[in-house]
Order: structure tokens, then sequence, then C-alpha cells
């Protein structure tokens, strides 16, 4: 009891727990919430970005309000952005010869008259490349744009193939936005137009129990070779220590790719690919957890408990296993932590879950890489994802070490 | 395999041997090698011993002198590498584990650390109940258990009451070696194999502890084996002492004989490096 | 009257635990090291003998708080100096402090020639390398250790050996008082006898000007130091000389104490075994009568109630009990007087 009480009473355990349990709470919660398929495909094409999206034809429609806004200079403020203006003035000194004197550049609609008296896209002005002529063309139709009084319309074709005015549009025309549908896409979507966020979530949930399986499956095999190595020893040690020493030269990540390989496509499920790392990973749990009962096999109370005819089963399980209790805790733990990078890092290279029903953060991972979303700027598709393996992984190694802390009295302060 | 091929062809070669009748525990030949190959470590060298029944026997030797692994032997929690041990005359058989249960009715230890003696996620009546168990008195009545149990403890100096439901690190280490020896009180092994008990506890608990086990063999008639680097405590304990050095015993004999008249040089040593408050100590010497 | 090395009055410390609890580990204690001298304290485990060691270098830290009280040492007082100022104007040059593990103190990639000069250089002496080799090999000449140990890593040393070198090292500087606090404990008895051997040494070629030496092995305080108090709970009992201490002891724990004594020796055929019941109170909150009322085989109601003060008898001993010490020999030659609620006798 005591044990508990001090797990909570370190800093470092209580924040990894607060932020893997606001993770988890997140993964259980968001879905009753937001119910839609996580997978289904709401748009079409690549990476929408971030943001709230309305409904075009819905706002078109929708009866406006006049709203008597300072349209013009505010139309003209907005185009004219710094670079424009800097542009703008380096073109009036240069190639129309106004005196540096006249310009304004804060004034915005003094510099644009100055510019439609002076600008005529018909010239071919001296000194300059063809790009900056297009770009020039582009300011002067920006302008025109921002200068304009006359609305959208909106026609549509009539019986006689004529197109009938339906609506125009004006500058002063604004809706409220209550009035028409909306999605809101805070991370924007993946490649094939899910909603990255609700894919995250579910991704979170799956990678997790890929997690905790894989850490499972790792330390009830090494807890399990362990006990055995180290309360037997000889023979039996030497065997399971030669074995687990196999394990530990070839790299665990290796085997996991030809285990995961020689699998197969169609096999290979969230469950499947779990307890694959679960058996890659614990030769390492197998080592610890055997120096531990080494240390404790020699130990007064388990000689004491021989002595009273205990079997050896009742050894390992009454004077043993309680001693190493927390640290198997504590290798579990990081066994699930690892589990998850282990998932990603096979999903990184086309091993991962085969699946097109669910999604892993290895997943998301994957097809963002594949379909090129570092390249074209779409961070909204990993970077959610990276930072959520960071933190399930700091959280839990936080975890881990505020543990490590409250059970190991010499890190004690 | 091979070990007991060589104890049996041991046994057969040593029945000329001629044990005496009050013996209770003895050893021919006794060695133990850790290790295999190259790395091999003598840790006990082919001694020989005679332990009587009823006696208190010290066994003195600095540490490394392979004293503990001796009586691991004895209590048959390693096995031997050479040599027999002799218990009542006959050898020694614990080749299999209902045998051994059955040596372990009649030989129990008291270890050197009273707080790794305790499984400590246990209270200490688990404890207790296994020695009721052992001695096949797991079925009786509660109150009956209970009122052997608050025997033990009186033993002891202890209140069973006050121990009851109480973890072993809620007791102190005298407390606990204490509980220690009501164990043996309620097991009444033949043997009790004392490693050291009073090195890890305070000086003051000391005689408690020694007193204790004066007792055990006064009422019991228990032979105890004291194992100890202290040779003040085997002197005021014993009856028989054996001096160990580098797991060979140099010296034995009575208390007195072996204590206040040493034969041996390494005996004399041990005796002079101990400080002393009647004589003079000699600190150049 | 020969100079008082180590002078310390009403000296109180507490250590302040993790959940803030207040454990009054030294409490009220007074006492004074001439020159030349030695002083023993002995007691049981938990019952303030390190934390009184640690208290006496004056330097402080968390968990370790100063109270109250004087420490002077050499005429200087250090109790109140800043603890930077202890370190580096006290510790090494006036006191010298060895614990019990002190031997796992030097690394073990530095030869012990570096740990003296390192000393050296953290005291600002300025001497050459080779004036330094020089001083050590005179030094581990003069203490018995063979002056080649100097060329050697720490590792390479067996555990007495060690424990020598450390007290050569800390003793370099010949500070006035050095505080052993058990630094044979951890030895067998062969090394022990030459640690014992080579304290001695340092007292009397005068290394060292006064020891204080902190062990629950009472056999070594009769044949290392000169005086011996008894501490228990925090609190001094008594003070004597080892001869006084050993054979005629007069408060009761100290009595227990002795009664503890096991020595090879024919004397203990004489010598009757006893053993103090019970534990040490728990100083977190001390009782309010005499500390050792529960566990006094003779202690009467009144020793609940009353703090017994420190007396002074026979001009040179010290107690701390309600007895008096002629009832105190009367009742140790009698057993237990019967004791009444209102016993003044004790008094008398």
């Amino acid at each position: 009891m005591n044990t508990i009480k001090g797990v909570f009473r370190s800093g470092k355990f209580i924040v990894g727990f607060v932020i893997f349990i606001l993770i988890l709470g997140t993964c259980i919660i968001y879905p009753l919430i937001v119910t839609s398929d996580p997978l289904a495909m709401l748009g079409q094409g690549n990476f929408f970005p971030p943001g709230t999206y309305i409904s075009q034809e819905e706002a078109a429609l929708e009866d406006p309000y006049t709203l008597q806004l300072p349209v013009e200079i505010n139309k003209l403020d907005s185009a004219l952005d710094v670079g424009t203006r800097a542009e703008i003035q380096s073109f009036l000194i240069k190639q129309a010869g106004v005196a540096e004197s006249e310009i304004d550049v804060t004034d915005a609609e003094a510099l644009a008259k100055l510019w439609k008296d002076n600008y005529d896209p018909e010239v071919k002005y001296q000194g300059l490349t063809s790009a900056k002529r297009k770009k020039l063309k582009r300011i002067d139709a920006a302008i025109d744009n921002a200068m304009r009084e006359s609305g959208t319309m909106i026609a549509s074709e009539g019986e006689d193939g004529a197109l009938e005015r339906d609506k125009t549009i004006r500058d002063t025309d604004y809706i409220n936005t209550k009035d028409v549908t909306r999605k809101v896409l805070p991370l924007g979507t993946d490649n094939f137009g899910r909603d990255v966020l609700t894919e995250l979530v579910a991704a979170t949930k799956s990678s997790l129990k890929i997690g905790l399986v894989a850490g499972l499956v790792a330390t009830a095999i090494g807890l399990f070779l362990g006990l055995l190595s180290g309360y037997l020893g000889g023979f039996a040690d030497n065997l399971i220590m030669f074995i687990t020493n196999l394990f530990t030269v070839i790299p665990s990540f290796v085997i996991l790719i030809l285990i995961s390989y020689s699998v197969g496509d169609q096999a290979r499920g969230i469950m499947t690919v779990a307890i694959i790392i679960g058996i890659t990973s614990w030769p390492w749990t197998t080592r610890s957890v055997r120096s531990q009962v080494i240390s404790l096999r020699n130990r007064d109370h388990v000689n004491l408990s021989k002595l009273s005819g205990h079997s050896m089963l009742r050894i390992i399980f009454t004077d043993i296993l309680p001693y190493i209790a927390s640290y198997v805790v504590m290798a579990l733990i990081l066994q699930i932590s690892s589990g998850i990078l282990a998932e990603a890092q096979l999903s990184m290279i086309g091993l991962g879950p085969a699946t097109t029903k669910t999604a892993t953060l290895g997943l998301m991972m994957q097809w963002a890489m594949n379909y090129s979303a570092h390249l074209n700027g779409s961070w909204w598709a990993y970077f959610p994802v990276v930072f959520m393996i960071a933190f399930i992984s700091f959280s839990l190694n936080l975890m881990n070490t505020g543990l490590d802390q409250v059970f190991n009295p010499q890190l004690r302060d | 395999m091979e070990l007991q091929q060589q104890n049996q062809t041991t046994q057969q070669s040593s029945s000329k041997i001629e044990i005496p009748e009050n013996s209770c525990l003895s050893g021919r030949g006794l060695t133990k090698i850790f290790g295999v190959g190259k790395q091999t470590t003598l840790a006990v060298d082919h001694v020989d011993f005679d332990f009587n029944r009823g006696e208190i026997i010290s066994i003195v030797g600095e540490s490394g002198s392979g004293k503990t692994t001796l009586s691991k032997m004895l209590l048959g929690l390693i096995s031997v590498t050479d040599g027999t041990v002799y218990y009542n005359g006959k050898p020694r058989d614990i080749s299999t584990a209902a045998k051994k249960k059955e040596y372990w009715k009649d030989i129990q230890p008291i270890f050197q650390d009273p707080f790794s003696s305790y499984n400590m996620f246990y209270k200490i009546d688990a404890v207790l109940d296994d020695c009721l168990r052992m001695r096949g008195a797991g079925r009786l009545p509660e109150d009956q258990k209970t009122a052997m149990k608050t025997e033990a403890c009186s033993f002891v100096n202890l209140k069973y009451a006050e121990l009851t439901n109480k973890y072993p690190f809620e007791l102190s280490g005298g407390q606990m070696q204490r509980l220690m020896i009501a164990r043996i009180f309620l097991l009444k092994p033949r043997i009790l194999m004392a490693d050291e008990p009073t090195s890890m506890i305070d000086a003051c608990s000391r005689a408690t502890i020694l007193d204790m086990l004066l007792k055990l063999r006064d009422e019991i008639n228990m032979t105890v084996i004291f194992i100890t680097h202290d040779i003040g405590l085997a002197y005021y304990i014993s009856d028989k002492v054996y001096i160990m050095e580098h797991g060979r015993f140099v010296e034995s004999g009575t208390a007195d004989e072996c204590i206040l008249h040493p034969q041996q040089d390494y005996t004399k040593r041990l005796i002079s490096d101990v400080p002393k408050i009647y004589e003079k100590w000699d600190l150049d010497a | 009257m020969a100079k008082k090395m180590l002078e310390v009055s009403h000296l109180r410390t507490k250590y302040i635990t993790r959940f803030h609890e207040d454990v009054y580990a030294v409490d009220d204690v007074s006492l004074t090291v001439e020159e030349g001298k030695s002083l023993g304290i002995a007691g049981e485990s938990g019952c303030g003998k390190s934390t009184l060691a640690l208290s006496l270098m004056g330097y402080y830290f968390a968990p370790l708080h100063y109270m109250s009280g004087d420490i002077v040492v050499d005429g200087q007082k250090i109790s109140g100096m800043k603890p930077d100022d202890v370190r580096h104007k006290i510790l090494g040059s006036e006191i010298a402090y060895i614990p019990q593990a002190a031997m796992n103190a030097l690394n073990p990639t530095m030869k012990i020639e570096s740990f003296i000069e390192d000393v050296m250089h953290a005291h600002k002496i300025a001497m050459s390398k080779k004036e330094i080799r020089e001083m050590a090999e005179e030094r581990f000449n003069d203490l018995g250790l063979p002056a080649d140990v100097l060329d050697r890593h720490a590792v390479e040393l067996s555990g007495g050996m060690k424990q020598r070198t450390v007290i050569a090292i800390s003793t370099i500087l010949s500070p006035k008082v050095l505080i052993a606090d058990e630094p044979s404990s951890a030895l067998d008895v062969s090394s022990q006898k030459l640690v014992i051997r080579m304290m001695r040494q340092l007292m009397e070629k005068g290394y060292i000007k006064s020891m204080i030496f902190i062990t629950h092995e009472l056999p070594l305080l009769y044949n290392v130091t000169d005086d011996i108090m008894v501490m228990y709970a925090g609190q001094m009992v008594e003070k004597g000389t080892a001869q006084q201490m050993v054979f005629d002891p007069v408060h009761p724990y100290s009595k227990g104490l002795m009664g503890s004594i096991i020595v090879p020796e024919e004397g203990m055929k004489t010598h009757t075994l006893t053993a103090l019941k019970g534990t040490p109170p728990n100083l977190k909150n001390p009782p309010k009568g005499c500390r050792f009322a529960d566990r006094c085989p003779y202690a009467v109601p009144t020793c609940h109630a009353m703090q017994p003060d420190e007396k002074v008898f026979n001009t040179d001993r010290m107690y701390r009990c309600l007895y008096s010490v002629r009832r105190l020999r009367e009742v140790y030659a009698n057993g237990t007087a019967a004791a009444k609620p209102d016993d003044t006798a004790i008094f008398q």
C-alpha cells in the first residue's frame, strides 16, 4: 500500500500517468462523440489543409446580409501586401519616372491611383525580365479586381439556352456562417481525403492495442524463461541463455522483418503484427528477470522456504515473483512503449498490418510518406502522428522512471 | 548423476570408517569445489568432524574461510563435491525430494540476516503456520494452533498477540531473529544450524539470542552448530570449537582448550586480533 | 590544564524527513576533548552517535539541520559559520572525518598520490609535486603503510589497506580533531587491528591533536580511547574514563551495555551477560520523562514523568539519571527495590 502511495508521490510518474490517461481517455471518449467511420473518405483528392470548410453552393444561394464595410479600401489594403507595394514603388520610380517623394506606400488608395495613371499593360517596359513583366501584369489585374465594384453573377441556363441572371453577389454581401453547412477539419485530410483527427484517434487506439498485446506477449515469455533459467540454473539456464543470446545477437528488427514478410500480406492483421513484435522482443526481459532471480535465489528467505519443504512452483510464485513484480511492471511499460515504436517502424517499411479497415500510427506515417506529404508541405498528415508517438513513448518512459525512483531506494532523493 | 555415483562409491568404501556413537552429524573428507574447468575455487577442503548430540559446536573462521559453504552443505542446500556426511552414524541420503523433506525435519537453520530471512510480502504468521504444517499440526483446530504459536513466542520473550497480523518490516532486527528462534522451537529439529545469528543485530540484543540458543540446547537437547567470526562469542557459548582457515579445520577441541590455550598459530593470531578488556591487548603483536 | 581541542556545549540538531517530520537526533549534548586525549562514543544503532559525528563538524546539509548550541575547535567557534566557509577552512585542516565506508570514497581511476595532491590544492597549500611526494612518503612510512601504495590505484588495495590509506590521506594536514565513525566495523578482525594501531600511532606521533572514536564495540573503545561517553536516544547518559565505564558503570543503560560485552578471555567466566529488553524510543516524539524509562528495569513512575538532568559525581564523571549514585549502587547490589508511585528515595 505504501508503495502505491509512494508511486503517486513521484512527480515524474504523475506527469507521465496524466499524459497517458489523457491520450487513453481521448481514444475512448472521442469515438463516442464522433461516431463516423474514421476511415470514411470525406473529400476527393489529396491533403486538404486544416480549416473550416463551408459549402460553397449553400453560401452562394443563402440570402445575404448587406454589411456596409469600407469594401474597396479594405480589398485594396488586403490585395496589396508589403512585397507588392515595394514592387509597385520600384516600378514607379525606375520605369515610370515618378519622383520618390510623391509615392506614399502606406496609402493603398493613392498607390493604386498612381499605378493606374502610370502603368499600361500594353507597353513593353525596358529593363525588366519577362518574369517580372508577367508579375506586374498580375499586380495590375489584382488591383483591377480589388477596385471593381460590381459583384459576382450567378446565372443559370434558360430554356432557350441563354443565360439568365439568377443572383448577383455583391462586395457588400455577407452571410452568417451559422446558416450554412460547415465541416471543421482541425487537422485537415490525408491523401485519401480522410479526416486526419478522427483517423489519428482511431490509429492511436489500435497502436496502443498493438503495444499492449506485444508488451504482454514479450513480458510473459521473458518472465517465464527468465524465472525458469534463473531459478533452475545449470543445464536449463545454459540452454535458455543460449537461445536468448541467439535472439540478442541477431538484431530483433531483422527477425521482425523476416517473420512479417513470411507471414504474408493476407494474414498480417493487427493482432498478428502485435504477436510477431511480442515474440521478437522478449530476450531483454528474460535476461534482466534472470539476473534478478539469481540474486534472489540465494536469499535466506528462499532457502528457508526450501527447508520448509515447499515445492519449486510455490517458491517461485510466493517467494520470488512478488519481489520482482515491480520490476516486471516496469519492464512491461517499456515493452509497450517499444512495441508501439516497432509497429511504427515496421509499417513505415510496408510490413505493418496489411489492412484498409483500421489505421495505426505506423500506417498513417506510411501513407503520408507514400503520397509525399513531407515533400509537398502537407505537415498535418504526419506531424500529429509523430507527436502522438512521441507523447505516448514519453509518457510511458516517464512513468517508468517515476516507478524506478519509487522502487529503487538508491535513486530516492 | 555422476555425483550420485561418486557418493555411493564413497559410501561403500567408507563403511569401515568408525563414527562415534553419540555423534549426531559427522563428516569425512567433506569437500566443496565451486566452478568447473580451470576456474575452480576450493571452498571446503576435506574436513572431518563429529558433532555430538546436545552440544553447542562453534565453527570459527574469518570471512572466506568456507564456514558458510560448509553449513549449506550440511543443510543440504548445495551439493557435496566429495566426501560423506554421516547423520546419526549412517551416511546421509538426500537423493530424492521426499528424503530431503524428511532430513529437513531434523535440521533447520537460523540465518545471519534476519531482514532477508522473511518474505516481506507475507505476514509473520505465515512463517509460524508453515512450521505447524511441517510438524503435521496443520489441521489442528485454530485455538490449539494459536496456543502452540503463543507458547513458541513466549519462549523467546515475544507476545504472539502483539505480533500476529504484522509484516516483518514492522519488527526490529532483534525481534525478527528471536522469531526465527521461535520457529525453531516450534519445529524442534534435532540440529540447529545457526549461521552468524547475532552479527547483524545490536550488541545489546546479542545476549538475548545467545541465551535462547543455550536454552534450546538445555531444554530440548538440541545440537546447535554455531557459525561465527567472533571468537569471543564462540568462547562464551560453545562446548566444542572448530577453527576454520581456508576451508580446513586447523584446530578443534573444547572452548577452554581451543581459545584459552591455543596450539595453532592461526588460532593464536585470531585471538590476538580481538580487543581484550581483562588483559592488555597487544596491538603490536 | 591542557588546551581544549574541541568543546561542544548544548548542541541540538535535527533531521527533517521526506514527510516534513522533525527527528531530534542530537538533543543537548555537551562534550570536551583536550589536547592529546581521545573520546569514545558508544551506543546502540539509532542512538544518534553517527548524527553526532556529522553535527560536530559544523557542516550541515539537508536533511540534517542545526538548531542550537556551540561548537568550538581550538578556540575558534564553528557553529553558525557558513557551510562553504566550514568546508574550506575547517574540514580537513581542523577537523577530519572518517565514516565506515570511507574506503569506498576512493576514485578507482586515480592514483593514491593524486588524492594527496588534491587535498593540498583544495586547501591552497603551495608545495611542489616533489615536496608533496616526499611529505606523503614520510607520513606513510611513519604510519606503517608501504610508500609504494602512493603509486597504486584504489582497486589494487585490499579493504583494510584502503581504509588505512583513506585515514592517512584525511589526516595529512594534521587536523586538530579526528572524528572516526565506525572506521573498522566493515573489516575483518585482523584488518581492524591494523586500523586501530594506526589510529594510536596518529595520536602518539602528534599527527592529530585529539580524536573522537565512535563504535558500538565496547572492547574496542576500551582499548582505543581515554574517555567513553554512552549515548542513548540522542542524549549523553554517562561519561567517564574507559576503565570506569567498563568496570564500574553507573547508569542502568551503560550497565546493560557493559553487560553485553563478550571477549574470549578467562575473565568472562565471572562476567554476567545481561540483555536489554525493548527498543529505543522513536525520536520523532520522544517520551516526556526519562528516555530510557521504558526499558529501564529500575524505573519508578517518577522516571516516566520527569526529565533527568546531567549530573556530575566523583568530580570527573557525569550521568543523566534521576537516581542518586548511592541508590543506584544499592539497587545493583540488592536487586530492584520496591518502587512506590511517589518514590523520592531514588534521589537520596
